[in-house]
């Protein structure tokens, strides 16, 4: 089994007397709110999604992850994890002191053990992570929203948070038992936000084909308008799935996260976490994590020749469409067939059938899938 | 924030070596080459972390629970 990142799976997260003993403490101690995607973090820190990290980033991190995409021990790490605060929440707040972190309804998720406060430039965390400081760019809007200091420190995890999706949500722990108990020993990872046409299943087989198994790992959160709900997307990978995968060799969970639209960065944050929940290989296609025209279409493939060291192995796909001739998907090194024949997998069309309530045809997205997506009320987020 | 550089002396043969090898190629400097060679072969590790029974046992039952497992 691949070993997590940095070696060492972390877990941080509080059981028994220890879990009590925060609970009595939690009302007592200064405290901060944590909007859904900081929790989501918190979550993922101290379930291991975010191996090696074991709170949330100092400033020396912080520094050498912007500059090199590497820790300060040389091991890869792209995404920044920080916790931002306004300046008097910070000044309320001592170095050393516990930090009681609630959620949006008030709920406390975890503690923070402060050992650090430091002051950083927006600008500069948005042009090195986004390539762009353009506000029209989701990720830059959202650092330019941040709070102007960032706390550092160990986390402990209280409360994990209620989701829908409980059945569905696997730590990394967990699944690395579930690849060992099902006998795999390679797996490939998929990164998904969307419900899945036949492209996705052409290019989610053709890796399959390679390895023992693979793990479909939709992103679960927080969308924008005209998105498949999350329901939406786990009851059609579901579906899909069951009739047209073998239930030994597929498996769904979620990763609850926020999308940052990073880019080839967070092509290598996401390979950084799959390996994590244990898989040995990632699929990465055109564009992956971008957003509008920001990055050159396989710049997210491009920047793994940075990284041998990662501990995945990347599988690189690029464009692929259906052609009426081979009456199969097929990619520009596949098909002989001249353009004319050919059908992209086009989410925008494919979502406006669906919105007429029309079942797209067959070549584009299985009719069972179809289906299921029609079968929900209001598929899309309002 | 540049990185900090060490030296590491390498036979000059072999570094007029591997000068030739990237001509041409995207790789800019016999620094960075020597760099990636070295990074791809300190990542080669593996193993597994050890479960307690007891832990790997609790989950399979909730894995079984959920599905995931008959």
């Amino acid at each position: 089994m691949v070993l997590a990142h940095g070696g060492k799976l972390v877990e941080r997260v509080l059981k028994g007397e220890e879990k009590e003993k925060a609970l009595e403490k939690v009302r007592a101690l200064p405290s901060l709110k944590l909007n859904f995607e900081l929790v989501s973090d918190v979550e993922n820190i101290a379930t291991g999604v975010y191996s090696p990290l074991e709170g949330f980033m100092g400033e020396r991190e912080y520094r050498s992850v912007l500059s090199q995409m590497r820790f300060s021990n040389d091991l890869p790490w792209t995404i920044p994890i920080v916790l931002d605060a306004s300046r008097e929440e910070a000044k309320k707040i001592k170095i050393e002191q516990d930090v009681a972190l609630f959620n949006e309804s008030s709920k406390p998720v975890a503690l923070l053990h402060l050992e650090e406060k430091y002051e950083y430039d927006k600008e500069e965390l948005a042009e090195k992570v986004f390539k762009t400081r353009d506000i029209a760019h989701p990720g830059v809007a959202k650092v330019k929203a941040m709070k102007d200091v960032l706390l550092a420190g160990k986390i402990d995890l209280i409360h994990e948070s209620e989701t829908p999706f409980f059945r569905y949500k696997l730590s990394p722990k967990e699944t690395r038992v579930l690849f060992k108990e099902k006998g795999w020993r390679t797996i490939v990872g998929f990164q998904t936000r969307n419900t899945p046409h036949i492209g996705h299943e052409y290019v989610q087989k053709t890796a399959l084909t390679f390895t023992d198994g693979i793990f479909v790992n939709p992103v679960i959160g927080r969308k924008k308008k005209g998105d498949f709900k999350d329901e939406v997307i786990l009851a059609s990978y579901e579906e899909l799935i069951k009739n047209y995968y073998l239930k030994e060799r597929a498996v769904a969970a979620i990763l609850q996260m926020e999308m940052r639209y990073a880019g080839p960065r967070e092509a290598i944050f996401h390979a950084i976490i799959r390996k994590n929940f244990g898989c040995t290989h990632i699929i990465i296609g055109r564009d992956h994590a971008g957003v509008g025209n920001y990055y050159p279409p396989y710049a997210a493939q491009d920047i793994f020749e940075e990284f041998p060291d990662l501990g995945i192995v990347p599988l690189f796909f690029r464009s692929f469409y259906y052609c009426r001739k081979c009456n199969s998907a097929v990619n520009e090194k596949t098909c002989p067939h001249p353009p004319a024949e050919h059908i992209e997998f086009s989410g925008t069309k494919i979502r406006e059938m669906l919105v007429q309530g029309k079942i797209p045809p067959p070549e584009l997205m299985r009719p069972e899938v179809a289906r299921v997506i029609l079968s929900f009320e209001h598929p899309f987020v309002e | 924030m540049d990185e900090e550089m060490k030296n590491v002396p390498i036979p000059a043969s072999l570094y007029r070596r591997i000068e030739e090898k990237i001509k041409g190629s995207n790789i800019p400097s016999v620094s960075s080459c020597v760099t990636k060679v070295l990074r791809e072969a300190l990542a080669k590790e593996e193993g597994e972390q050890v479960l307690s029974k007891e832990d790997e046992e609790k989950i399979k039952e909730r894995l079984k629970a959920l599905g995931y497992l008959d």
